[in-house]
């Protein structure tokens, strides 16, 4: 664009840099400071609070985090969640976006319909409780953590508009040489579409590994409860722990540092992926948010 | 030898054309779009049906089928409650502060990011900003318990530094609607500056160049050219939003306030109540004709944000249908 050198402008540039670094700096501060706080030693957290800057390091909390099978199950749950999940989401996603994204398809409108309507009006959560509960028998089970998300409306319409993008003429052609379209779907579509898959094979599975409402609902056996449940009993649970501190019982776990260290190795992925991955998800949300 | 002729002629049997159908034709199409419509068939269409239990008196046993009918009574008994009025107010008070206060911070955002010249720069901010919406609600409450707790919380400690007494957060409902909208900034901004930024970056770059030639100053440029442009982005989204303002943000106000009794007042929403209701008393039928004057409501609030929008927009199409 256009420069402006009045000093006005160079002073709202200063500004706005500083601005800028603040805003940064805030977003990122809660993190550090859970990060710094999952290397203190556990009487400092207890005794004076939390710290950027871990005064006596240690890591401890993070030793205990490994050595407690109950944490180690929940990442293995919320791993194989997300993993499957975002699997089969995806499949069952990009099957359903392709025909809709074909102009060939005669009830492509009352289907499209059939969806938005989804969007628009729920029956509420007791009758998806009681559903899920009563009819379909998936409490406790894996499958009600990955089912419910299984089609997410905005993914699909994400991804019916990238197909839309794709030249019809690949496709036309290919049904002429007599490909039917569940071939030209696995062998033309998939691979140009790498890009539009990638971005909502992340949209999901940032949801799968981030959610914790299914779990909250549906899942009362220790052995499948996620890492953001996990988390949600463990800061319930302390805050009751240090309102009776004389327990004495969990004196011995670093209680606080196995907080911080567990919130850190559930962002750790988010983390590590993040500056790879960004650039999809602002292609996806603008995507969505064009064509709604 | 019939059917060859038949080919030949471009004529196809019934049941070739059934064939085609089937497995390698348009039908196919329908054949891969199976699982998904099963999809919303079960998890969408059939809870739907499902709000019958709002005029029954259900019972586990029974069913929803088998249940007695109890007309209105669970309607009358949630909308003769205090609770009513309270969780509606929140409900709908919280959603106006999110949507206004956060429509404005992004769209200045945005403004602000498209004005850093340095490429580089601009991509980190954006990084560092759009980072906390990755995070879950579970472990933003904890985040924010690091700096709201009453004995070792950071803002207290500062409080305690500069001589103030400490302030007890959480007990104090008034003020949530504050700390929930700032915590709302933190996490959703970047979310609302990357759609702005795209749709500002988008911008035909000629009409600065004409405003400049004709004299405008860079905020000249802004509101004459820029807000103008950015408009149609915004009321899809405010329209989007305010069709969903009859719900409220369940995975936050639950992961932040939890089951924390003396913050009701101001942070209890149709859906935490729904849920608690649902928990803690089992009464499925009034819980049920809470979700469903919930889902009424938002209805409304849909079908009336899409004719604000068919109107503003001068097409025969509103943003949704």
């Amino acid at each position: 664009m256009i420069e402006h050198k009045t000093a006005g402008y160079r002073l709202f540039q200063t500004f706005n840099y500083l601005f800028f670094a603040s805003i940064g700096v805030c977003c990122l501060v809660p993190f550090l400071i859970v990060l710094g706080s999952s290397f203190e030693s556990e009487s400092v957290l207890r005794d004076q609070g939390f710290s950027l800057i871990p005064s006596q390091f240690t890591t401890f909390s993070y030793e205990t985090v490994f050595r407690l099978n109950a944490i180690t199950q929940s990442f293995l749950v919320s791993a194989a969640v997300t993993v499957i999940g975002t699997l089969a989401a995806l499949f069952v996603t990009g099957l359903l976006a392709y025909p809709l994204a074909q102009r060939e398809m005669k009830f492509r409108g009352a289907i499209l319909g059939y969806v938005l309507v989804t969007m628009l009006f729920s029956g509420g959560l007791v009758p998806w409780y009681i559903l899920i509960t009563k009819y379909l028998h998936l409490k406790d089970t894996l499958w009600v953590l990955i089912l419910p998300y299984l089609v997410n409306p905005f993914n699909m319409f994400v991804l019916k508009s990238f197909f839309e993008t794709l030249p019809r003429e690949i496709i036309e052609s290919a049904r002429i040489d007599g490909a039917s379209h569940m071939r030209i779907f696995r062998s033309i579509v998939i691979p140009l579409s790498a890009p539009g898959l990638a971005t909502i094979a992340l949209f999901y599975a940032l949801s799968y590994w981030n959610d914790w409402w299914l779990s909250l609902n549906f899942i009362e056996s220790d052995r499948l409860v996620p890492v953001q449940l996990l988390l949600k009993k463990m800061i319930s649970n302390l805050t009751f722990i240090s309102s009776q501190v004389d327990t004495s019982q969990f004196i011995q776990v670093p209680s606080n540092g196995v907080q911080m260290a567990t919130t850190i190795i559930s962002i750790g992925p988010i983390i590590l992926v993040y500056p790879y991955v960004q650039r999809y998800f602002v292609k996806g949300l603008t995507i969505g948010s064009v064509k709604g | 030898m019939r059917l060859q002729a038949h080919k030949a002629s471009g004529i196809t049997t019934r049941s070739e054309r059934k064939k085609r159908f089937r497995f390698s034709g348009t039908g196919a199409l329908y054949w891969m779009a199976l699982p998904g419509i099963l999809f919303f068939l079960i998890f969408h269409y059939l809870p739907m049906l499902g709000v019958i239990i709002a005029f029954k008196n259900y019972n586990f046993a029974d069913g929803i089928f088998g249940s007695p009918w109890a007309g209105f009574d669970n309607f009358e008994f949630f909308f003769t409650s205090p609770d009513l009025f309270r969780v509606t107010y929140n409900t709908l008070f919280l959603n106006v502060l999110f949507i206004g206060i956060g429509t404005f911070v992004s769209v200045l955002t945005a403004i602000l990011l498209s004005e850093i010249r340095s490429r580089i720069a601009a991509r980190t901010f954006q990084t560092f900003i759009f980072f906390p919406y990755f995070i879950s609600w579970i472990v933003v409450s904890l985040f924010l318990g690091t700096f709201l707790a009453t004995d070792k919380g950071i803002i207290n400690h500062l409080l305690a530094a500069l001589g103030f007494a400490k302030v007890e957060f959480m007990s104090r409902p008034g003020l949530w609607p504050a700390i929930l909208v700032i915590v709302h900034l933190w996490k959703s901004t970047g979310y609302g500056v990357v759609i702005y930024l795209a749709a500002i970056t988008g911008i035909n770059p000629e009409y600065y160049e004409a405003a400049r030639i004709d004299g405008a100053n860079r905020l000249q440029q802004v509101t004459r050219i820029l807000l103008p442009q950015l408009r149609p982005t915004i009321l899809v989204l405010l329209i989007l939003a305010v069709g969903r303002i009859f719900y409220g943000d369940f995975g936050m106000i639950y992961a932040l306030v939890g089951d924390n009794g003396q913050l009701y007042s101001t942070t209890d929403v149709i859906d935490t109540y729904v849920f608690r209701s649902m928990r803690t008393f089992g009464d499925m039928g009034m819980t049920s004709a809470i979700g469903l004057y919930q889902s009424l409501m938002g209805f409304i609030m849909i079908v009336a944000a899409n004719w604000v929008s068919k109107k503003l927009s001068d097409e025969d199409k509103g943003v949704l249908y």
